[in-house]
């Protein structure tokens, strides 16, 4: 394959990814970037062209050795469960960005610690980055079947990482609020992370099962070489101690690598996502593992006798058996690999670098003094100026130093480096007594304990200088022997290097740390870090801060790094929070840690501390001043708790109250409408009997005819009067409880035929033919006869009234089952609107327009039928006949209670 | 002859009213809900009215309201008389328009001469 075919395909697949980015962060927060696989194969970034390549390279040349660095991981990862959760958590409330703002937060928000970690960060993870670029370009070189070229403006290699470094900075660098999630990235991320592995496992189909006749035909083959099984034993205790120190070494990378961070920490969208990685990805590592060991052996049966790289089998192999695709879809699953793990530890880095480093030491008083968009724009092309240098200087990291090393030792050496942050952080979160003066000097023994065991030997290794440093030790003393520190040969370079560098680091932490006591700002956040679970909701309130400062000086800074909009914004949620009044003009310690945290993700939290500190007037506090808030915090916690749950039945209560009280409100109303509906009922008659008396008082001429109908008309009203306010008590008494149903065993038959006689007059007057429809004419039921003649009454005279002139019929139906009777009255009158079918039962109905009268009668008469009935248990309801008319329909249970 | 519209659904009151106009000399027209009046001054032309509130289908408020859209019926006179007696109701029936405002029960006499005053003023 030629250089520029093999450019156009990577070109294209950079493209795709590109467009995946692309793609996720347009889509935003959807069920495809923000779910637990695409968080589980986000954090599959560990998986770089070292385990790409590199664990081939160790299984066929030193066996086992390359299995710890997936074992200590998968011993850890269930843990993760309880540490890494806590680890977010803290990172969430504290807009924390990098494994630099976690330390230096958790000690006192110390900027030289910061500093300090980003240094040993860059430090670990250039040469990292530098292994990636190494395996980049010489499989590069191997597809295209070039070489190496010394100048670096003719090796194409170089403007792949030019590529590569722009490609970083562009898509890393879209906040600049550091904390914000990269979902473009993330996904991409994932995607690759997919692809390699499908690549790999794709490779190690081809290699099992068409290069050779399956697993067992590779042992067969394989046994036969010399130093089998050697190789393929953990050989005694001392192999075992370094097998076991690996083991611990990438079990802290899992936790401290910048990628790591990153992708587990900063980019976790939901705590619960980590319930999915704490299997999957176990189970991710365990597959890639599957064909290292066959892939090995079978390059070294393939290439016994040859002098070739064993990191490279993965190409050479099927480059051997002149197969193509599978030889450029292996580099690009390695591509991927190694572009994964560089942008996201060039991101990881630039972040440190940018608001560990640079801001607190250097842009900060520029920054103090900017707009929102000059700053906002400053940080940004700091970030991207650090990535894309970050990665080119990685390069020639690369062409300098590591061309001689193979993947797996270049790569150890980066754990080590990056190990050294292990016990700052883990005492971070486990142990509130760790002090920022343990963690710095612990990290620097540390740090130069590495130096000396590992990098002066290997930089001494590189260049052909006089290596009795590492023959004779330092000065010539035994002890000082770099690779058998204080005498101790049995021990790898790289596991006494962690075992050196780590007991110094660790002892020192701890003895600085239990003999000088830190300040209290370090005891302050100790506490919230190592019992994040009690201050995750109002973690502002665990901060410690005495002192004056005035909210509106606050806001004026925020305004610089946030603009007008987003600070406003954000002051009224902490206000609401916290139900603070908006006018109040001093801020308070709540007030303080919540602008800190707001600059944190633009700057660092070294940086936000300075700002804020800047037009604040601290108090000092003494520690056992802060040991006593801290305490009484904790029990305000508690009572805080108490008082949040009182509220909370004080809140159903005040509803319950609201409730009850807008029930009667409408009540209230409703008895207004009555005694408005009632008053008019009543004068109605009144008015009636007034004019007809005084026309007849005053009119002498008045027509002997004319006289009796007004007197007619006289009776007639005060009757109507009179029945009304039989009603109106009658109602009053079923209201207030005062009416008794006395109920017996009637026919209700009987009962109907009865009411119908008393009706006769009325009926036979408008010529009405009433039917009686019953299957059997006795069907008993238990009511009171009297109040039930009432209710029949009324729906009779309801139909009377309304039936027409002529041919009007009125129809009983009775019918029966096994617990109830059923009566219905019809008429064949108008009929009922349908809008009215429930509301002309209720007393104080008044249609929807006040003024326009009832339905039927005066109003009462069925309210008062409703109450009868429903005292009886029973039922009672409109309808409309089939045909036309009106049917008032109701049931009462055939058998009482008792 | 003058002429007068009794709306009133109750028949007992406005049998009174019939008897008293006709023999104050009116041609009376008698309607017994809003609508019935409408339809009546479709071709009637009448110079007073008198109008109940609460009546079946379309009660007094809004029959004064179609009674205004009436080019024809703008010099009508409209009295109303109801039993609702309530300051509300009775604002709002004169913001309506009308001329007068009776409640019930009311006194035959009075509502003649008032209805004579609002007549003469014309």
């Amino acid at each position: 394959m030629s250089s520029f075919g093999l450019l156009l395909i990577l070109s294209v697949y950079l493209g795709l990814l590109f467009l995946i980015a692309h793609w996720a962060e347009k889509k935003g927060n959807t069920k495809w970037t923000n779910n637990p696989y695409v968080y589980t194969l986000s954090l599959a970034v560990y998986c770089s062209a070292w385990t790409y390549y590199g664990s081939i390279g160790v299984a066929a040349t030193s066996g086992l050795n390359y299995l710890p660095i997936y074992v200590g991981p998968i011993i850890i990862i269930p843990a993760w469960i309880i540490i890494l959760r806590k680890i977010i958590r803290i990172s969430k409330v504290n807009k924390i960005s990098s494994i630099a703002d976690f330390i230096s937060l958790r000690y006192g928000n110390s900027r030289f610690l910061g500093a300090l970690v980003t240094l040993i960060s860059i430090f670990g993870i250039l040469p990292y980055i530098a292994l990636q670029l190494k395996a980049i370009a010489e499989t590069f070189h191997i597809v295209s079947k070039t070489s190496s070229q010394s100048n670096i403006f003719s090796d194409t290699t170089t403007y792949v990482a030019i590529a590569l470094a722009l490609f970083a900075s562009y898509y890393g660098t879209r906040y600049v609020d550091a904390s914000e999630k990269r979902k473009g990235i993330v996904t991409a991320v994932a995607m690759e992370s997919i692809l390699k592995l499908f690549f790999f496992i794709l490779l190690g189909i081809y290699v099992t099962f068409f290069v050779f006749d399956g697993f067992e035909d590779i042992y067969a083959q394989a046994s036969v070489l010399e130093n089998f099984k050697e190789k393929n034993t953990i050989g005694g205790i001392p192999q075992a101690i370094n097998w076991f120190f690996l083991c611990v070494l990438s079990l802290f990378a899992i936790f401290l690598l910048p990628r790591q961070f990153q992708m587990s920490v900063v980019e976790n969208n939901r705590e619960n996502h980590i319930k999915t990685a704490v299997w999957l990805f176990p189970l991710y590592l365990l597959l890639f593992n599957i064909f290292v060991y066959p892939v090995a052996w079978g390059g070294n049966i393939l290439f016994e006798g040859k002098t070739v790289n064993p990191d490279t089998y993965s190409l050479l192999i099927p480059q051997f058996f002149n197969n193509q695709v599978v030889t450029i879809l292996v580099f690009l699953g390695g591509f991927s690999a190694a572009i994964s793990m560089i942008v996201v530890s060039s991101i990881g880095l630039s972040t440190m670098l940018s608001n560990n480093l640079l801001i607190p030491y250097g842009f900060l008083g520029r920054l103090q003094s900017g707009s929102q968009e000059t700053n906002t724009k400053k940080i940004v092309q700091i970030r991207k100026v650090g990535i894309f240098l970050l990665i080119i200087l990685s390069y020639f990291i690369y062409r300098i130093f590591v061309l001689e090393y193979n993947l797996f030792s270049i790569g150890m050496v980066s754990f080590v480096i990056i190990a050294q942050l292990a016990p700052a952080f883990f005492g971070a979160i486990l142990w509130r007594r760790g002090s920022r003066n343990g963690a710095i000097a612990g990290m620097i023994a540390g740090f130069f304990i590495c130096g000396y065991t590992l990098l002066v030997p290997y930089a001494i290794g590189i260049t052909n200088f006089d290596n009795s440093f590492i023959t004779n030790g330092l000065f010539g003393i035994e002890l000082l022997k770099p690779f058998q520190l204080f005498g101790i040969d049995y021990l790898d370079p790289v596991p006494q290097a962690l075992f050196w560098s780590i007991l110094f680091n660790c002892l020192i932490y701890l003895a600085v740390s239990v003999s000088f006591k830190g300040n209290y700002r370090e005891r302050n956040y100790a506490e919230m870090f190592v019992d994040i679970d009690k201050y995750i909701t109002m973690h502002e309130n665990a901060f410690i801060w005495k002192g004056t400062a005035y909210i509106s000086d606050i806001q004026k800074v925020l305004k610089r790094f946030l603009g007008e909009e987003r600070t406003k914004r954000a002051l009224n949620l902490f206000s609401l929070k916290y139900n603070i009044d908006k006018n109040q003009e001093l801020a308070d310690a709540r007030l303080i840690k919540f602008a800190e945290n707001l600059l944190t993700g633009h700057i660092g939290t070294a940086s936000a501390k300075i700002l804020i500190a800047s037009v604040v007037k601290e108090e000092k506090i003494t520690l056992p001043e802060v040991l006593k808030i801290l305490e009484e915090s904790k029990e305000n916690i508690i009572i805080n708790k108490k008082l949040t749950e009182t509220s909370r039945e004080l809140k159903a209560i005040t509803a319950q109250l609201k409730m009850a009280n807008e029930n009667l409100v409408i009540k209230d109303k409703q008895k207004d409408e009555f005694l408005d509906t009632i008053s008019h009922e009543l004068r109605t008659p009144i008015t009636a009997i007034r004019a007809a008396t005084e026309i007849l008082h005053d009119d002498d001429e008045i027509p002997q005819e004319m006289r009796k109908q007004f007197l007619q008309n006289i009776i007639s009203e005060s009757d109507r009067l009179n029945r009304l306010i039989s009603k109106i008590l009658d109602l009053e008494k079923f209201d207030s409880g005062k009416q008794k149903i006395y109920v017996t065993r009637n026919n209700i038959y009987h009962t109907i035929s009865e009411t119908v006689k008393q009706l006769n007059q009325l009926i036979e007057n408008k010529n009405i033919k009433v039917d009686i429809v019953s299957e059997k004419n006795i069907v008993k039921a238990y009511y009171d006869e009297d109040r039930i003649i009432q209710v029949l009454h009324n729906l009779l005279s309801n139909a009377i009234k309304f039936c027409p002139n002529q041919d009007g019929i009125i129809t009983i139906f009775i019918k029966e089952n096994e617990k109830y009777i059923e009566v219905a009255v019809a008429d064949n009158g108008k009929g009922i609107d349908k809008n009215d079918f429930e509301a002309i039962f209720d007393k104080f109905y008044q249609s929807q327009n006040q003024n326009i009268k009832k339905p039927i009668g005066s109003g009462l008469g069925l309210a008062i039928c409703k109450k009868i009935i429903e005292h009886h248990q029973g039922k009672i309801w409109a309808e409309n006949a089939l045909d036309s008319g009106a049917k008032i329909l109701f049931t009462i249970p055939k058998y009482t209670k008792e | 002859m003058k002429k007068i519209l009794i709306v009133d659904d109750e028949p007992n009151i406005v049998m009174s009213l019939e008897y008293t106009f006709k023999k104050n000399n009116f041609e009376v027209f008698i309607a017994r809900d809003g609508q019935e009046a409408l339809d009546i001054l479709q071709t009637a032309q009448p110079n007073i009215i008198i109008l109940d509130i609460m009546m079946p289908n379309v009660d007094g408020y809004n029959t004064l309201e179609q009674i205004k859209k009436e080019e024809k019926l703008k010099d009508t006179k409209v009295i109303f008389l109801s039993a609702k007696n309530k300051e509300k109701d009775i604002e709002k029936g004169l913001s309506l328009g009308a001329d007068l405002y009776m409640t019930k029960p009311f006194s035959v006499k009075k509502l003649v001469e008032q209805v004579n005053l609002l007549l003469e003023k014309e």
